[in-house]
């Protein structure tokens, strides 16, 4: 099996995980204000727009003729990036990423970065491997760092700390930031502007010491060799133009050919994340670039490594790999009606929600719980493929992955076609399927086994075992008619049927 | 006009009623109703749980039962749907794998035949007002693949509307997923009760007599939710109250 690693412990299957947030009231509330509120904005936003089933079309076409030819645009993006002075370096997985960028953090002889939002070294676990070298990470973005100090996990793509209400981080930043840095002033109340000023001195302090930069990044232009960061801020801009080095982590799939391609997303991506008509900040740099330097601003040195991480094996999946699209808008998160109730931490993963229950599975395979549960972590109702600014059929997908955890298949792991087998534990279900099949398939039986519930219908219990137990719990189990459709219609049309 | 009825299996074992409020209705307006015995399930179970193999027989069948009929009328929007988003897919990656073309040819023409009920009535009938009474207030939740899979829009509530007597509240958050999602509501049990609980109370907060929906299964989840909690709301399928007369009231 695939050893991918995204950067979290060994979680508990899905449905496990999710009971617990179902039961935590204060979560659900939280989590239902702010991705309705959200959702509704981004309808409004989006609906501005008159061509943006063109933008979204446009954006899918992109991003699948991006990812037909990825060998080509990201040698073409290695050549442009060396070309501007940068330094380009290849990941195959996690442990590998964290190599090269610990190699990097020690060459310079520092022992702290500071951090702008990335779930490429979220995914790969990378705060973790730099504590490890006794280099200290800190996150710059707010909503990572109310993570950070709580010693918590994300729990949404764009919002990591959705899971947590203002009073919670008032009391998180009184008690934590001190271990930090600049502590949080002692009357500090829960109002977001007093909370965001604490955040900015605290954050303050950290921009003007550090020399190292670590980022992402949500695009790479492979002809100009630019990378784009989008965010909320400023804190970003700040991580990226005053350390001396730079090193951003990216996973691969996020090139795009040219730069005039940026005007689609540049378009979507705010719109369906923030709901915003654009991006509040959007940094771009090309390398080092001709004034960069002795007397230029910005860093001195550039480092770019380019993660697989699992992505060319759902690459080479016709039908998986179309969540390699993802921009990671989130917009499928706020939309969808089982992460609303579950919440971000049930998935497993720094990709949670709809995109969640197909990126983790295929970057990490099938065989542990969660992993096997996460596509089944859907009602299928549509929603997320309806809000997907890049089409992804997120339904398809995880329809296709239930066949995959259930029959086996199939799959390519580390560039190696190879025939995995079915997850455990599917032995009794995969023998009802069969039994129902061989049922319905035979009228005369079927309608035989109608007559015997319907005669048997005053037996029938108020709770059933096994796993129609769940269905009784909560809700009574329908009636059982009389006389089923086919008998009333024989009796009724008098045309006797088998 | 001539018609086959799909009645689904759900419906034929547990929800008979739906089906012979889809005869009447039809009859009435004139359309020749048949009910092809060799029908069954349409597979749908078996598909999105994952065992697509064991959903080829059912396209098999599903598709012989009616072959030679212009109009296929089904009162699901669910199955409905998996007709015409999976079959063609099923039958696709059978070829693929090496199993012949057959069951891609059976889809493709099965597939633009398959009407759901709402869909037969204002686009094939060209009516909305299907002369029906049912002097009740009413609120409508349409199911999510019937929604978002088949684009049924605004039609159910235009045909709602046009019954004589009925007054139709708005649910808010109607199209928000009521939780039932088939073998969902047994896998995610706790996740599933809790969108079924929202759903029934945005339903309550309307103060409408009768929630009702165009697909059984996730009628018989919110009927059952209801149910357990002593809720005096009842359910019903939009095929019922449209079958609906002053002489032939429903239940
Ligand atoms: S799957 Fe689509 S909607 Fe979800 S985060 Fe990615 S781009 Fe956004």
């Amino acid at each position: 099996m695939t050893g991918t690693d995204l950067g979290m412990p060994a979680f508990p299957p899905f449905p496990e995980a999710a009971r617990e947030a179902v039961g935590n009231e204060v979560l659900r509330a939280n989590l239902r204000h702010a991705t309705h509120t959200i959702r509704d904005k981004r309808a409004r936003a989006v609906a501005e727009l008159d061509d943006w089933d063109r933008l979204r079309a446009a954006g899918k076409a992109v991003k699948d003729h991006t990812l037909r030819h990825l060998d080509r645009y990201l040698l073409e993006l290695e050549a442009a990036v060396t070309a501007a002075g940068g330094t380009v370096h290849w990941a195959v997985d996690a442990e590998e990423a964290n190599r090269i960028v610990t190699g990097l953090v020690l060459a310079t002889g520092e022992r702290e970065v500071v951090k702008v939002k990335s779930m490429a070294t979220q995914e790969i676990g990378l705060n973790e491997a730099l504590e490890a070298a006794g280099i200290a990470a800190y996150e710059t973005d707010l909503a990572e760092l109310i993570v950070q100090l709580g010693h918590d996990r994300p729990s949404h793509i764009l919002v990591p700390a959705i899971h947590r209400n203002r009073g919670e981080i008032r009391d998180l930043f009184r008690t934590e930031m001190g271990r930090w840095g600049r502590p949080a002033p002692e009357d500090l109340g829960d109002d977001p502007r007093e909370l965001a000023e604490a955040a900015r001195l605290h954050l303050r302090e950290k921009f003007l010491r550090a020399r190292v930069g670590v980022s992402g990044a949500n695009f790479m232009v492979a002809e100009t060799g630019t990378m784009v960061v989008l965010e909320s801020e400023g804190n970003g801009r700040m991580c990226l133009t005053l350390p001396e080095t730079l090193i951003s982590v990216v996973g691969i799939e996020k090139v795009v050919p040219t730069f005039r391609d940026l005007e689609i997303f540049l378009q979507t991506l705010p719109r369906s994340s923030t709901a915003e008509r654009m991006n509040p900040y959007t940094t771009m740099w090309t390398g080092l670039g001709p004034s960069k330097g002795a007397d230029g601003d910005g860093p001195t040195a550039f480092h770019l490594v380019l993660l697989d991480n699992g992505r060319t094996d759902t690459l080479a999946d016709p039908t998986g790999r179309q969540a390699l699209r993802c921009i990671r808008c989130s917009a499928c998160l706020n939309v969808c009606p089982v992460y609303e109730r579950a919440g971000g931490h049930a998935y497993g993963s720094v990709y949670p929600g709809p995109i969640g229950a197909v990126l983790s599975p295929q970057l990490r395979g099938t065989a542990a719980p969660i992993d096997a549960t996460l596509p089944y972590a859907s009602t299928l109702c549509g929603a997320c493929y309806e809000v997907c600014p890049v089409a992804i059929d997120i339904p398809e997908i995880l329809v296709h992955l239930r066949e995959r955890v259930v029959q086996g298949g199939p799959v390519t792991r580390e560039g190696v076609r190879v025939r995995i087998r079915p997850a455990h534990g599917h032995t009794a279900e995969r023998a009802a399927m069969r039994a129902a099949r061989l049922l319905l398939d035979r009228p005369g039986a079927l309608r035989a086994g109608e007559r015997l519930l319907s005669r048997a219908r005053r037996l029938r219990p108020r709770r059933l075992p096994g796993p129609g137990r769940a269905w009784t719990d909560t809700r009574a189990l329908p009636d059982v008619p009389a006389e089923s459709f086919r008998d009333w219609w024989a009796r009724e049309r008098k045309s006797p049927q088998k | 006009m001539r018609a086959a009825l799909f009645v689904t299996c759900v419906n034929d074992a547990l929800y008979p009623r739906t089906g012979i409020a889809v005869v009447r209705l039809l009859e009435r307006l004139g359309v020749e109703v048949d009910f092809p015995a060799a029908q069954s399930c349409c597979g749908q179970p078996q598909y999105n749980t994952g065992y697509r193999r064991e959903s080829e027989p059912l396209l098999r069948r599903t598709a012989e039962a009616f072959a030679g009929y212009d109009h296929v009328v089904t009162p699901s929007g669910s199955c409905a749907a998996m007709i015409r988003e999976q079959y063609p897919r099923i039958g696709r990656k059978a070829a693929e794998e090496g199993r012949g073309s057959t069951l891609a040819a059976l889809a493709d023409d099965l597939v633009p035949r398959v009407r759901e009920l709402t869909e037969f009535l204002v686009d094939v009938l060209g009516v909305t007002d299907v002369g029906a009474y049912f002097p009740h207030t009413v609120t409508y939740h349409p199911s999510c693949h019937g929604l978002r899979s088949l684009g049924l829009g605004d039609r159910p509530r235009r045909l709602l509307a046009a019954v004589k007597g009925l007054e139709l509240i708005e649910l808010p958050g109607a199209e928000e997923c009521c939780g039932f999602g088939g073998t969902f509501a047994l896998k995610n049990p706790d996740v599933s009760a809790a969108m079924g609980a929202d759903k029934i109370r945005s339903a309550r907060a309307t103060g409408a007599e009768v929630l009702c929906g165009a697909d059984n299964s996730c009628l018989a989840h919110l009927e059952g939710t209801l149910r357990h909690a002593g809720e005096p709301l009842r359910t019903l399928h939009l095929a019922e109250i449209l079958a609906a007369t002053e002489e032939e009231p429903p239940r």
